[in-house]
């Protein structure tokens, strides 16, 4: 179950529009084998943007019921950065309780698991699995995929801002040159330790270095970056 | 103890916020002679507070005085080192939701020996939370000897003649010696990052 998103990887590198997110949401529903995958952006004119596998009739009555006021998910994450589990939300209103109660009527499970999203000038979305299972599954569940689920949630952000036509979409300047020093090692086939060595860095330095690269570059893992880095001409070897 | 609290919270404890921003200004105004600007108050704000960033606090025991703080945002979104001292690292950025900027690493004068190592503690506890890579930091050159001290000194990806921006981990050794130092129990940490994130 290591590398459950490589498969997947390909459906959202292909993605042309925002139908291609949501088979993309649908298959990473069915590679994660949970009930829900959800990603959403309200954007600062207050418009909604997004896809994922709730029911239509869910989402549509959430907007009628203008939930957004009263989702502990997005009072409790909206502007804030560190992915949440549900059951650290404030679920101790009326209000919020009952609204958990339609929710599992409309098909959510009762466990969910969200990641909030910082992008460029403050761009704010949120990305969320959803499942119905007992707390220790859920648990072993968000501490195993933590890491991946991260990283899905901001490269479907980084399409989201693409297929936007934001001009502040992705990165905003390219690799810097260390960056492009470490991927050049990388590509042409050292090892961390060795890359480390050659640029007179400590490994962790030239971590953060691939980390950043890959970031920048919309890739999943540090050999996809590699490749990335070689099709788009910031490296030549 | 140690509060993790986002600014929009912060602003509920208005006693706390005022102490930390006050002590914000006599450390990077008036003592490090950093141009950051001061209201009327005496507070010290900058751009990067109307972020909704994060503050690592560490408190009296009443929770509403400032002993020593620093604050945290995801480098994906605007960032001091970004925006401001990209020079520094050679003229490019620092980008991914796993490395966090941390910034204004702040003491207050009335904190004793073991305030900055439980901040740096704290730090370390949350990178680990997160499964987070690394912080980058904005820190003046004359506080490399207060992380040295604490054993727990950054690497330096670039400076100037004041200015350093740095890379923080944090391996198992550092947080040892930081909890050592800071003379807390971790378990009391774990509890405030469980009550607070």
């Amino acid at each position: 179950m290591a590398n459950w998103y490589d498969p997947f990887l390909q459906t959202l590198e292909d993605a042309q529009d925002l139908a291609d997110l949501q088979t993309a949401s649908e298959q990473l529903r069915d590679l994660l084998n949970i009930d829900h995958v959800v990603y959403h952006w309200v954007s600062a004119s207050g418009e909604q943007y997004g896809c994922g596998t709730y029911d239509p009739n869910w989402v549509r009555h959430y907007l009628e019921q203008d939930y957004l006021r009263v989702d502990p998910v997005i009072l409790g994450c909206y502007q804030r950065f560190h992915p949440a589990d549900w059951k650290r939300l404030d679920w101790s209103s009326k209000a919020a309780r009952a609204f958990m109660k339609d929710a599992i009527k409309h098909g959510l499970g009762n466990q969910g698991y969200s990641i909030p999203i910082r992008g460029p000038k403050g761009q704010f979305a949120l990305f969320t699995v959803n499942h119905s299972s007992d707390d220790a599954f859920w648990t072993t569940f968000t501490e195993n995929h933590r890491r991946s689920l991260i990283l899905v949630a901001y490269a479907f952000n980084q399409k989201a801002l693409e297929f936007e036509g934001s001009a502040d979409r992705g990165p905003q300047k390219g690799l810097s040159p260390r960056e492009i020093d470490a991927m050049t090692l990388l590509a042409v086939g050292y090892s961390r330790a060795q890359a480390a060595t050659a640029l007179s860095i400590s490994e962790h330095t030239l971590r953060v270095y691939i980390e950043s690269a890959r970031f920048k570059l919309g890739a999943m893992n540090t050999t996809h970056a590699v490749a990335r880095a070689m099709s788009q001409g910031f490296i030549v070897v | 103890m140690i509060r993790f609290i986002y600014a929009d919270d912060l602003d509920d404890n208005p006693i706390l916020r005022d102490s930390m921003l006050r002590d914000r200004a006599v450390q990077f105004r008036h003592r490090l002679g950093w141009d950051v600007a001061v209201d009327r108050e005496g507070r010290e704000r900058d751009q990067y507070d109307a972020c909704n960033p994060l503050y690592v606090i560490a408190t009296d025991e009443t929770e509403r005085c400032h002993l020593g703080s620093m604050r945290l945002l995801p480098t994906t979104g605007p960032t001091m080192v970004n925006d401001h001292f990209s020079d520094l690292l050679g003229g490019g950025s620092v980008e991914s939701p796993f490395i966090w900027e941390c910034t204004r690493f702040c003491l207050s004068p009335q904190a004793d020996s073991t305030v900055a190592a439980l901040l740096m503690l704290a730090g370390g506890k949350f990178l680990r939370a997160f499964d987070l890579e690394s912080l980058v930091g904005v820190f003046d050159l004359s506080m490399l000897r207060v992380y040295r001290a604490l054993g727990a000194s950054p690497e330096v990806l670039g400076k100037s003649n004041e200015i350093g921006v740095g890379l923080w981990h944090f391996t198992d050794d550092a947080q040892a010696r930081l909890a050592r130092r800071a003379r807390v129990d971790v378990a009391q940490l774990d509890a405030c990052f469980e009550r607070d994130l």
